[in-house]
């Protein structure tokens, strides 16, 4: 998998959370790469520990996390080593980040100019016009209209589409090799993260940035990113191209995901949901994690944590039902329908049915 | 921003007036009279005096004429104080009061912000408890005790400043400090609260993630927006102040109107108790004027337009 394109390489990444009630194992072993101008998207529930990865990338984790193990090797130099002033240099020029909710990560005591511009006058020590000046075409690149103008309002005086179109330019202002974006369109009205999204993906063709996509909406994932992580209960647990995740699934708890995800023949049937809850993660399982929730389920399931098993050279899963002595499983319907159609499918219609689930969406919320 | 200040304006002449009015029917209420040698009076002089000052009339008919006087600009002549103007009264004690109150303000807000901002900073460490203790020490010790502590060990064992009265800047120093004590603590209280409360939000994790070092986050971005929920406590605090230096003023002896007003109140010398609540009405509501403006500043968000 390593490549002289990787400008990110997490390995074997253990977090841990100490806590009162006892040490939270929040990250328990990941690792990916993340490569020039791609998006990766990382997929998972609330608390299996996307938030968490991207926060120690960044260096920004509360101080009662503990980097049990691991490193994130990032232009041949590990960021978990470095000192918080060293980070404070590399946030918001090689790697920024957008957050959730424009409507609060804007100082609403600040012109949104110097916002735009603070990240100049940090990491490049511009003068105050320069660095405005640049904050203006950063403000036209990201789509606000009467920039001149607008560049002396107060964030209260944006809507909220217009507020993340300001963090994204924030974000972007010094062109970092990484942008981490943390469920940049949960807070938005459908039709406008459409719009967000299109921005996000215009922009990176023009600065081939690379993006960490963290979601739990695969309907976003489905028109944005290159490659799919998919996470539980801290550990990744199937990665692939956007592709291999959506068409040929492997994972049951991918499966879970999809199916719990609304389609165009999705109509009158309940919609299905992966029952119980993920594991309470002070006291991890022995096993896979997912076992407990897991209808295939394998005895070994319960004993010993399932390996990577290769699908292609870009697709592996952790899950026992892949290896060869495992029983075959036949997966639930709509999987099987996904997958004879990944077996048809050319790139171009590929396309189309990825514009489709994004509008899927939309409709669902 | 005028028609602003305008109308500002006209709503404090409007609360003067029924200040002035709840006080004048409640003091009336009071009992006692300004005559300190009633038992030796007849019947007959007490009437000649009260005739004099108008005080045999109907409580309403007073209030008519003193309001008619008030308008004048007349504030009547005050009953104790061998017959001088209240107006005169007033001017010429003012000094004092509103130089150990400005004092002690200034220096219990600036002094509390810094406290408040530190152990907010330092949250949850020895700092923050230290600036808790402090706090709540101040917050529970009175403006009288502090006073007599003050002028115990700083005045008489240590010899630093003049234990009373009044002269010159070196006089004002403890007073300034026993009228500073409360204004600190509840400032550093608050400060400490909201700050902590900015530090957790988001707008200081893009801070964060913008690259901006400690420093740079705590003077760009969380201050000034710690400070705007503070603004809201400077009026409550200068009343705080204004009590406080009736007693403190005694304490110390100084020639001020708190000093003057608890006098008045303990004499019924009606026209004075009179003037000095206009005075001190009137000084409220210039600082919760001049609170309400602070906060545009700070706040863009409720900036007047216009």
């Amino acid at each position: 998998m390593e490549n002289d394109k990787d400008v990110l390489e997490v390995r074997n990444l253990k977090i841990n959370f100490n806590t009162y009630a006892g040490t939270v194992k929040a990250i328990r072993d990941v690792s990916f790469d993340l490569r020039k101008g791609e998006t990766l998207a990382i997929v998972g529930e609330s608390g299996s520990g996307k938030t968490v990865t991207t926060r120690s990338i960044m260096g920004l984790n509360s101080p009662n996390a503990v980097i049990d193990s691991g490193t994130i090797m990032f232009k041949g130099q590990d960021l978990l080593k470095k000192s918080r002033k060293q980070m404070d240099k590399i946030r918001g020029r090689d790697i920024a980040e957008i957050f959730q909710d424009p409507m609060t990560s804007l100082d609403p005591t600040m012109k949104i100019g110097k916002q735009i511009a603070e990240p100049l006058i940090i990491h490049k020590g511009m003068k105050r016009e320069k660095a405005y000046a640049q904050a203006l075409e950063m403000m036209k690149l990201v789509g606000i209209e009467n920039a001149e103008q607008r560049i002396n309002n107060y964030p209260h005086q944006f809507s909220g589409g217009m507020r993340q179109r300001i963090v994204i330019a924030i974000a972007l202002v010094n062109y970092p090799e990484i942008l981490i974006a943390d469920e940049p369109t949960t807070a938005l009205d459908v039709t406008i993260q459409a719009q967000i999204l299109d921005l996000m993906k215009e922009l990176q063709a023009k600065t081939n940035t690379s993006i960490i996509f963290i979601t739990h909406d695969l309907g976003v994932v489905a028109g944005m990113a290159d490659r799919v992580a998919v996470m539980y209960a801290g550990k990744i647990v199937e990665y692939g191209t956007v592709d291999e995740i959506f068409y040929n699934p492997k994972h049951p708890y991918t499966w879970g995901l999809l199916n719990s995800m609304p389609t165009m023949d999705t109509s009158g049937t309940e919609l299905p949901s992966i029952p119980g809850t993920p594991p309470d993660l002070l006291e991890p399982p022995v096993g896979d994690a997912f076992a407990a929730r897991n209808k295939y389920a394998l005895k070994i399931d319960t004993e010993k944590q399932p390996p990577f098993f290769k699908v292609s050279d870009t697709h592996y899963a952790a899950t026992w039902l892949l290896d060869p002595r495992a029983p075959k499983v036949t997966p639930p319907e709509p999987i099987i329908e996904r997958q004879k159609h990944y077996a048809k499918l050319v790139h171009q219609e590929i396309d189309k049915s990825k514009g489709k689930h994004v509008e899927e969406q939309e409709e669902q919320l | 921003m005028a028609k602003y200040l305008g109308k500002r304006i006209f709503y404090i002449i409007l609360t003067l007036f029924i200040v002035s009015t709840i006080t004048f029917f409640l003091m009336k209420l009071m009992p006692g009279t300004p005559l300190t040698n009633q038992a030796k009076l007849t019947p007959t002089q007490i009437h000649q005096i009260y005739k004099q000052y108008g005080l045999d009339k109907p409580v309403w008919q007073q209030y008519l004429v003193y309001l008619g006087g008030i308008i004048h600009g007349n504030f009547g002549t005050s009953f104790q104080f061998s017959n001088q103007p209240v107006s005169y009264l007033i001017t010429s004690r003012l000094g004092p009061s509103l130089i150990i109150g400005g004092q002690g303000m200034v220096l219990g807000v600036l002094a509390g912000l810094i406290v408040g901002a530190v152990g907010a900073i330092r949250a949850n460490t020895w700092v923050d408890t230290s600036a808790t203790i402090i706090s709540i020490l101040f917050i529970s010790i009175p403006s009288f005790v502090l006073a007599v502590l003050l002028q115990y060990y700083l005045g008489l064992k240590l010899r630093l400043f003049p234990i009373a009265d009044w002269g010159g800047f070196m006089y004002t120093v403890l007073p300034t400090l026993a009228l500073a004590a409360s204004p600190l603590a509840e400032t550093a209280r608050f400060m400490r609260t909201e700050m902590v409360d900015v530090l957790s939000s988001d707008y200081i994790e893009l801070a964060k993630a913008k690259g901006l070092n400690k420093v740079g986050i705590i003077y760009h971005h969380a201050l000034r927006n710690s400070l705007i929920p503070v603004v809201t406590i400077i009026g409550p605090l200068a009343v705080n102040i204004m009590t406080g230096s009736m007693v403190v003023e005694n304490i110390f002896s100084i020639p001020g109107i708190g000093e003057q007003f608890v006098k008045s109140i303990l004499t019924n010398d009606y026209p004075t108790i009179m003037g000095l609540t206009i005075v001190y009405s009137a000084m409220l509501c210039v600082v919760l004027l001049i609170t309400d403006i602070v906060y545009g500043l700070i706040d863009p968000r409720i900036r007047i337009n216009k």
